[in-house]
C-alpha cells in the first residue's frame, strides 16, 4: 500500500523525467533527419525547417486534445521540444548572413517564423 | 555511440528548458524566451570551437537543440494574438539571432 503511494506521487511530483525522456527522443530524431537529408553549409536549411513545422504543428494538435499530465510532459516540452530547434535556427542564419547570403537569411529567418505560425493555425483548425 | 549523447544531450537541455519555463514563462513567455537565446549563444560558441564530434553532438545537437525549441515558441506566439504575440517574435528571433553571433565572435 505504502510502495503503491509512493510510487504514484513520485510520478505526479516529476513530471521533469518524462519531460527528458522525450526531449532524448526528440533530440535523436532531429539528428537522425539531419543524417538522412544533411544541410550543406551555406545551402537553404530544409531540413530543419521541415523539423520545426512538424514540431509546431504536433504540438498545437497535441494541446488540443488535453492528454493526461505525464502524457502531456513526455510529447510536449519533452518529444516535440526536443525535435524542434531554434538555436540551429539562429546559428544556420548567422551561417547564411556570414557569408554573405543576406537575401537567403531573411528569407529563412521569415520564412521558417510565417510556416510555423500557418502550421499552428491550422491544426487548430482542423482539430 | 553520437545517438546516445545526442539523445543524453537532448534529455538534459530539455529539463532544463522545462524547469525554466515553469518558473518563468507567464503573460510573456519570459522562461522560453530565456533558455532559446541562451541556448542560440551557446549554439554560436560551440559551431566557433573546433569539437570532436562526439563533443558537438553531445553539446550542440543534443544539448543546444533540446534546451531551445521552435514548436513551444510558435503555439506561444499565436496564442499570444497580434500585438503581444509580434512583441514576444521579435524579441525571440531578434536576441536569438544577436547571441548566437555574440557567443561565435566572442570565442572565435
Amino acid at each position: 500500500m505504502v510502495s503503491v503511494t509512493v510510487h504514484r506521487s513520485t510520478m505526479t511530483s516529476a513530471p521533469v523525467s518524462w519531460v527528458a525522456a522525450g526531449g532524448a527522443a526528440g533530440a535523436t530524431l532531429r539528428y537522425a533527419l539531419g543524417e538522412w537529408f544533411p544541410e550543406a553549409a551555406g545551402a537553404f536549411p530544409w531540413t530543419t525547417l521541415a523539423i520545426n513545422v512538424a514540431g509546431s504543428f504536433l504540438l498545437a494538435v497535441l494541446l488540443s486534445r488535453s492528454p493526461r499530465p505525464e502524457v502531456q510532459a513526455l510529447l510536449g516540452p519533452g518529444l516535440l521540444g526536443g525535435f524542434t530547434t531554434l538555436s540551429a535556427y539562429s546559428e544556420q542564419t548567422r551561417q547564411l548572413l556570414d557569408s554573405g547570403d543576406a537575401g537567403l537569411a531573411v528569407l529563412y529567418v521569415a520564412g521558417t517564423l510565417a510556416a510555423c505560425l500557418v502550421a499552428v493555425a491550422l491544426a487548430r483548425r482542423v482539430r | 555511440m553520437t545517438f546516445l549523447l545526442v539523445a543524453l544531450g537532448g534529455g538534459v537541455g530539455s529539463a532544463v528548458r522545462y524547469l525554466v519555463a515553469q518558473r518563468l514563462d507567464a503573460q510573456l513567455p519570459w522562461g522560453t524566451l530565456a533558455v532559446n537565446v541562451v541556448a542560440s549563444f551557446l549554439l554560436g560558441i560551440v559551431s566557433a570551437a573546433t569539437l570532436s564530434e562526439s563533443a558537438s553532438a553531445l553539446l550542440g545537437i543534443g544539448f543546444c537543440g533540446g534546451m531551445s525549441t521552435y514548436s513551444a515558441f510558435a503555439v506561444q506566439t499565436h496564442e499570444r494574438g497580434p500585438r503581444l504575440g509580434t512583441t514576444y517574435a521579435v524579441l525571440t528571433v531578434g536576441l536569438s539571432l544577436a547571441a548566437c553571433a555574440l557567443g561565435h565572435l566572442l570565442y572565435a
